[in-house]
């Protein structure tokens, strides 16, 4: 399995107290602990079990993850700044690996 | 005319045997689902969300395709203007929660979007607790074609 690599979009610019909306995707294969294989053994749960994302250290949004999220999970949501200043995104592994993104961002 | 009743007669045939299939693969979907031993219920989740409390209705939506094609990735939106956190549910999965957000001071809104697997057609819920401490709760059918939790 290719290593999980974020993949985060943010606008460049926003004005203050206007809510935007952020896409963050990573590759990951959210195993569920549902599926079989072929000699009928459960395949172990791996997923993503914590996505978080921050600005200049407040929260964004937590979200807690389970099996029913799709393979490569996409999430979508709004955030608004009154300063310019940095994301930062964690994804929570299951196997313990933390995956971060940070993406500026300026004030309009 | 031979020819044209054969292929008449063809594609008749692979439904029958598509349908026979289909039948089959259900019947082991609903063996392989019927413990429902894995996971939490969709009752015990929502007991455990909101302590009992009975969640009402309004200003909480979900935006979900009618029907999925593929249960495997199924576009969840779900918008409650004004809510601390908001739970998802599958009721009908082998494990009921999809997913819980907490919305922080750094929130532009209080929706929140992303892609879910559908074992079988079923009412996707959300409820969501409001600043207040009340709940609020919304359901929506989705027809799902093919399941997407394995077997």
């Amino acid at each position: 399995m290719a290593a999980p690599k974020p993949r985060v979009k943010v606008p460049k610019s926003a004005a203050a107290g206007e809510p935007f909306t952020i896409k963050t995707l990573i590759n990951h294969p959210m195993e569920s602990g549902q599926r079989k294989d072929k000699q009928g053994n459960v395949i172990p749960q791996k997923i993503i079990n914590r996505f978080t994302c921050d600005f200049n250290g407040t929260n964004v949004v937590d979200m807690t993850l389970h099996g029913a999220i799709s393979t490569n999970p996409y999430i979508e949501f709004d955030a608004k700044i009154d300063a310019a200043g940095e994301f930062t995104f964690n994804w929570y592994d299951d196997d313990g690996s933390v995956y971060t993104a940070k993406k500026s961002i300026a004030l309009a | 005319m031979s020819r044209l009743t054969q292929v008449e007669e063809r594609p008749q045939m692979n439904i029958t045997r598509r349908d026979a299939l289909a039948i089959g693969a259900g019947g082991i979907a609903a063996l392989a689902f019927a413990p429902a031993a894995f996971g939490a219920t969709a009752d015990e989740a929502i007991a455990a969300f909101t302590g009992g409390a009975t969640p009402g209705e309004g200003g909480i939506d979900i935006k979900a395709p009618e029907i999925a094609e593929n249960g495997n990735v199924v576009p969840i939106e779900v918008n409650a203007p004004g809510a601390e956190e908001i739970l998802v549910l599958a009721p009908a999965n082998p494990s009921a929660e999809i997913f819980s957000v907490k919305f922080g001071p750094a929130a532009g809104a209080q929706r929140f979007s992303t892609r879910a697997r559908l074992a079988k057609t079923q009412d996707v819920t959300a409820i969501a607790r409001m600043a207040d401490g009340s709940f609020v709760m919304a359901k929506r059918t989705v027809k799902v074609t093919v399941g997407g939790c394995g077997g």
